[in-house]
């Protein structure tokens, strides 16, 4: 804990109802010290159980879900007949039975776009589910997929923010006519005379890429449906919103009490991420009602990353009129959110969720904003870790390091210049937003002084004077905490939300109970995903009852049958602290009360005046003569007739809590999206290494006020957690898409998630301001550093280029590629290709990541002649295609092929259609390919010359391919070399068959070495 | 390191037919029966009821699944059941086990430091860190997150796993680069 200083800090707390009025139990409370924590005993010993460690009942059928391979495409017809033939295979459910038993979802905004579990009539992403096999075990399932036949019609692929408002993009939603979903535009205060009246306007224009947190536990759905009542039984570990809930009951066709959702008792992880198993519940409810039998479905990582969800891709242009200091009257903000192929629930949060707080730190009263919303044909977008307040934040706060830059301003001037002052607190923005409580400048100062900026300041002037490239980048945020249920609908117009009927609020629920034995209990809907939940819970309430920590058992696994719950509830938006464990000590506190009641007489005082401390409850003005508190347990459950009239003597107590200030928008589109806001300051120091463009954090500051801390060992492993993802979007991660929408990053080889290498331990700081608004004072800690950090170290990135004249930092994630392309001069061009290859036309470009080009020749012992006539007899051809398992004539010079290729950990059987063209026998032909399969589909050209040579004949051959679906996904980095090897077993062939040894020159396509390959799997030697 | 490789001529194994597996799993022998494609990692979940360990990817690369096969870390997703017939299986259950029903220094060191949160990683971690803490005793804090950088957590930043490995081995850890 030697990174954590806590400063502590006074703050009026201005009177609100909600908060707890008495005081906790006087003795040593719990709250606020750092337990260990009461979950890791069972996680540690390898007891716990996760979604999948659950028992099934017997008779489950596994699930394994068939993918589109295209970015876009019309789906013109599915064939089951061999799947189903595959035995152990029970039922292969298609888009057809979603149409008959199952419904479109909501959509959150008003227009006319269609999703649905399960294709229907077109694919939209990559990875979208088509069908789904259900069968004895997953591996039987998984080869039964293979053998499903899909026909698509292959569409044009929308696949950037730049593409979807192009006027003449495909539309992925023809009924809504463009892929711009939906635009609104708001206005707060003057901003249009304030811009008039300003010295100067400084502009920036930003893009935030598509990542994602990627829990180590992906996606698990046990689904079973009761025919007899029509009602759905499902288990899974969804983390909320449940205001998804009414979704997927809709979804399903039946009311919400005919859909009783589960969660398990452990969750590995989620970060927002695992809201979007919903449509999955829905789909594996669907497939249980088919099939008549329980399901079970666990998604793997390929799955997982190609198509279960991913964080908002986001264009954003910001203009600032600044005042010569620095001073921001009035912001013009255009953000344009891509949120893939459909505006999946709760979306568009991601754009609405920092409404109330889009000023972020700063008092900047003026505002003018244009929303838009693109649909493209990517993997719909949700929840996740600091859901939109990364991709706000790396505008503003780039917008703020941009102003420092073009008035000559120190940065952290013109930060503190514009910060919401303390007395201005709480503070009304320009949207709607109430910053609840906080003094940001003594923060900042604070910031300054303990993580000694002076010192790191010092260190960039050494460094620079020896050459290096050192930064320093600073960033400021408000961190919300406890949407508001309503601000959603700020996507909506006045008129809308009218007939819409309002919403507000963020309802948290508890229930603490006490049984004959004195034993205490605790349940809430929080669905924890790894935080601690149970812990604080046990701190808080033991602390009102004045018991042991282990005294109290807290339950966190849901069912939405039986528990209390509502749409609030679930595991996002941070909103533990404040929210779910108040509201414990809003049911645990009116518990005590009723105790109190029931024991007043018996210990001959007020009810006012019975206290509750270790173990005992007692009068206190006689604390000697006391009860047990199991005693007053007991009783409260054996003698409810000796309690006065009027007074219920019931052990159980569940609060709804929900935060006073959240109201619905107003009709002039004001909203205060969260209840609590937290503050950051972060600054840090970072080098990039001149040669290889390669960045290291050398230090890393960050200061959080996030109101009053329930348990500061918690509370520092949130912000690591939250720092170690914030590096990996800053730094590595991004879902990699082709221009024709292949999906790029299907593995952990591909999609680079930090490790104990990559992530440095920030110097951790603290100060508490209470909020005003929960009944503990806690706001949210976990999602802060998502928004400060990825653009705080933008900005070092930007103060360490200063020299190279670059407006903007690489986009993230800021690899060493990017940073080096713009340290070094541009690389000199290709040397021309080998003689011979000139009278050869290159061939057509491919579009997208994966596309493959290569060349080569080979000397074969045969006559040109000879060479022709193998490569012009099927037979022959069909010997020669490695892999190649049939090959028939389908018309002049074309032919179907049957070919089995393994690239990497995949191997599929793929369908290939293939045409001679351009013949000049003996010496030139095109050979043009196209091929689906399960895995994915691939077309390709290549252009074969023959050559007479004093040996024979020289065969020299260039080609370009492009591979999609599931290999290009998972084995991008082995194509290359793995065409190699199928071109060279293709020539060995050849020669063979030509009669000669396998004699092979400079330009040969021998295998790559082990080490070359391996080398090659680690992305060391692209 | 004892090789994990077949014997000299492997048995010819039916694709189609379910083979006895017999392993040590954590000093107890247990019996199950697996097709020859059948991953360890599932073998030992689903087959053996032995959930403790997880799966997070089934491709290597994040290291939940890491099991001990004759004392050796190995991946259990990258291994086939078939393979391990006839081996010491250690998994995290055993750890406990075998230190009298009580946590080990270690696991006690990962709570003490908050070394976990969801706890799906910590497993394969801690199984590589038994075998790795008994070949290199005290390792450098270097060398210990070079060693890490086999497993990924997404929870922790992997600052507490440090903490807790480098206080098991009496050192502490280097919290900031400089200043």
């Amino acid at each position: 804990m030697t990174a954590t200083q806590t400063a502590t800090q006074t703050v009026e707390i201005k009177g609100s109802p909600a908060r707890g009025a008495e005081p906790v139990a006087a003795a040593a409370p719990f709250v606020g010290r750092a337990m260990p924590r009461v979950e890791d005993a069972a996680l540690l010993t390898g007891v716990a159980r996760y979604a999948d460690d659950l028992p099934v009942k017997p008779g489950t059928l596994h699930a394994a879900i068939l993918r589109s391979p295209h970015a876009h495409a019309d789906l013109l017809g599915i064939d089951t007949a061999a799947a189903l033939a595959v035995p152990g295979v029970a039922a292969v459910v298609t888009g057809e039975d979603a149409k008959r038993h199952a419904s479109a979802f909501l959509v959150g905004i008003r227009a006319p776009m269609e999703h649905w579990c399960l294709a229907i009539d077109r694919v939209r992403h990559v990875g979208e589910p088509v069908a789904v096999v259900l069968a004895d075990s997953r591996y039987l399932a998984e080869d039964a997929l293979d053998r499903i036949e899909v026909r698509y019609r292959p569409l044009p692929p929308v696949t950037s923010i730049a593409q979807a408002l192009e006027e003449g993009s495909e539309p992925l939603h023809p009924a809504v006519g463009s892929n711009l979903v939906n635009s609104r535009s708001f206005r707060y205060g003057d901003p249009e005379a304030a811009f008039a009246r300003a010295a100067r306007t400084v502009s920036v224009e930003v893009e935030y890429p598509r990542n994602s947190c990627t829990p180590m536990e992906c996606f698990v759905v046990l689904a079973d449906y009761d025919a007899a009542e029509d009602s759905y039984e499902v288990l899974s570990n969804f983390s909320g919103p449940f205001a998804v809930h009414p979704v997927m009951a809709r979804a399903l066709n039946v009311p919400g009490s005919r859909l009783r959702l589960k969660t398990p008792p452990h969750s590995g992880g989620s970060f927002g991420n695992k809201q979007a198993v919903f449509p999955y519940v829905v789909l594996m409810g669907l497939c249980a009602r088919v099939a008549g039998r329980p399901v079970k479905w666990v998604e793997d990582r390929l799955e997982h990353l190609m198509a279960a969800t991913s964080a908002t891709a986001r264009r954003m242009r910001i203009d600032a009129a600044v005042e010569p200091d620095g001073r921001v009257l009035a912001l013009r903000m255009e953000q344009t959110e891509d949120c893939g192929a459909y505006l999946r629930a709760p979306e568009p949060a991601s754009l609405y969720r920092n409404h109330g707080n889009l000023t972020g730190a700063y008092d900047i009263p003026n505002l003018a904003l244009t929303n838009r919303i693109v649909v493209t044909n990517k993997t719909p977008t949700g929840l996740n870790r600091g859901f939109g307040g990364g991709q706000l934040y790396y505008g503003l706060e780039r917008l703020m390091n941009r102003v420092a830059a073009e008035l000559g301003l120190d940065p952290l001037d013109v930060i503190r210049r514009n910060l919401v002052a303390a007395d201005a607190m709480p503070y009304r923005t320009a949207s709607g937003g109430t910053l609840d409580s906080g003094d940001y400048r003594a923060t900042l100062e604070q910031a300054v002084r303990e993580g000694a900026l002076d010192a790191l300041m010092a260190r960039r002037d050494a460094l620079r004077a020896e050459g290096r490239l050192y930064g320093i980048g600073y960033a400021a945020v408000v961190e919300p905490s406890i949407s508001n249920m309503g601000y959603i609908t700020t996507v909506l117009t006045a008129e809308e939300r009218r007939k819409a009927g309002p919403k507000n609020g963020a309802q948290a629920t508890a229930s603490v109970a006490v049984d004959p034995t004195g034993g205490v209990s605790v349940t809430v809907a929080s669905a924890p995903q790894g935080q601690g939940h149970r812990t604080v819970l046990a701190q808080v309430v033991a602390d009102v009852f004045g018991l042991r920590f282990e005294d109290i058992r807290v339950n966190t696994d849901l069912d939405t049958g039986k528990d209390a719950w509502s749409i609030a509830s679930g595991n996002y938006s941070s909103r533990f602290a404040g929210a779910v464990a108040g509201a414990a000590q809003v049911a645990a506190t009116r518990l005590r009360g009723r105790m109190a009641a029931l024991v007043a007489a018996q210990l001959n005082c007020r009810a006012d005046d019975v206290r509750f401390a270790g173990g005992k409850v007692f009068s206190d003005a006689n604390p000697d003569n006391g009860l047990s508190f199991s005693r007053v347990a007991a009783a409260g459950h054996w003698s409810p007739g000796t309690l006065p009239d009027g007074q219920e003597a019931a052990l159980r107590e569940t609060a709804f809590w929900t935060p006073e200030p959240l109201k619905a928008p107003t009709d002039g589109d004001h909203i205060n999206s969260s209840a609590c806001y937290g503050f950051i300051f972060d600054f840090c120091g970072v080098e990039i290494d001149r040669t290889t463009g390669a960045l290291r954090i050398d230090r890393y500051v960050t200061m959080h006020d996030a109101g009053r801390l329930l348990n500061p060992l918690l509370v520092e492993g949130q912000i690591l957690g939250g720092f170690a993802h914030a590096v990996g979007t800053a730094l590595y991660e991004e879902y990699a898409y082709g221009d024709d929408g292949r999906f790029l990053s299907g593995t952990f080889a591909d999609y680079l998630v930090p490790t104990a290498c990559e992530v440095p331990v920030p110097v951790i700081l603290h100060r508490e301001s209470p909020s005003p608004v929960t009944p503990l004072g806690a706001k949210g800690v976990g999602e802060g550093n998502c928004m400060s950090t990825p653009v705080c170290l933008a900005n070092a990135v930007a103060d360490a280029l200063a020299g190279f004249s670059v407006d903007e930092p690489p986009s993230l994630p800021i690899t060493p590629a990017k940073l080096a392309a713009l340290i070094h001069p541009p690389e000199p061009p290709r040397p021309a290709p080998a003689a011979g290859m000139n009278e050869i036309p290159p061939p057509a470009a491919v579009k997208g990541g994966r596309g493959l080009t290569g060349e080569g020749s080979r000397e074969v012992p045969a006559t040109p002649e000879q060479v022709w006539a193998i490569l012009l007899d099927p037979k022959e051809l069909a010997a020669l295609l490695p892999g190649c398992e049939a090959l028939d004539l389908v018309g002049p010079n074309a032919y179907r092929a049957e070919v089995v290729v393994g690239i990497g950990p995949v191997r599929g059987r793929y369908t290939a259609e293939v045409a001679l063209s351009d013949l000049d026998p003996p010496k030139a032909l095109t050979l043009t390919g196209s091929g689906t399969s399960a895995l994915g589909s691939g077309s390709g050209t290549g252009h074969v010359t023959l050559e007479r040579t004093a040996g024979g004949t020289r065969v020299t051959y260039r080609y370009s391919a492009s591979v999609g679906g599931k290999v290009a996904a998972v084995g991008g980095r082995m194509l290359d070399s793995a065409s190699r090897l199928l071109i060279g077993q293709f020539f060995e062939k050849l020669v063979a068959r030509a009669g000669g040894s396998a004699a092979s020159d400079a330009h040969s396509a021998r295998p790559p070495s082990l080490l070359a390959r391996l080398l090659r799997i680690l992305g060391l030697n692209r | 390191m004892p090789p994990l490789t077949s014997p000299e001529t492997p048995p010819v194994l039916a694709a189609e037919t379910r083979h006895a597996v017999s392993i040590v799993l954590n000093g107890k022998p247990r019996t199950g029966h697996a097709h020859p494609r059948l991953l360890l990692s599932d073998f030992l979940r689903h087959e053996l009821g032995a959930h403790g360990t997880r799966v997070g990817c089934e491709h290597g690369v994040c290291g939940a699944c890491t099991v001990r096969i004759d004392g050796v870390a190995a991946r259990a997703c990258l291994t086939l059941a078939v393979q391990a017939d006839g081996r010491r299986i250690d998994t995290v259950e055993g750890l406990a086990e075998a230190n009298e029903g009580r946590m080990t220094a270690l696991q006690e060191a990962f709570r003490r430091h908050h070394a976990l949160q969801c706890g799906f990683c910590t497993a394969g971690i801690l199984m590589s860190l038994t075998d790795y803490l008994g070949r290199n005793p005290k390792p450098t804090e270097e060398e210990l997150r070079d060693m890490l950088s086999g497993h990924l957590c997404r929870c922790t930043g992997y600052a507490g796993i440090v903490r807790a490995v480098m206080e098991v081995t009496g050192q502490t850890m280097k919290e900031v680069s400089h200043v």
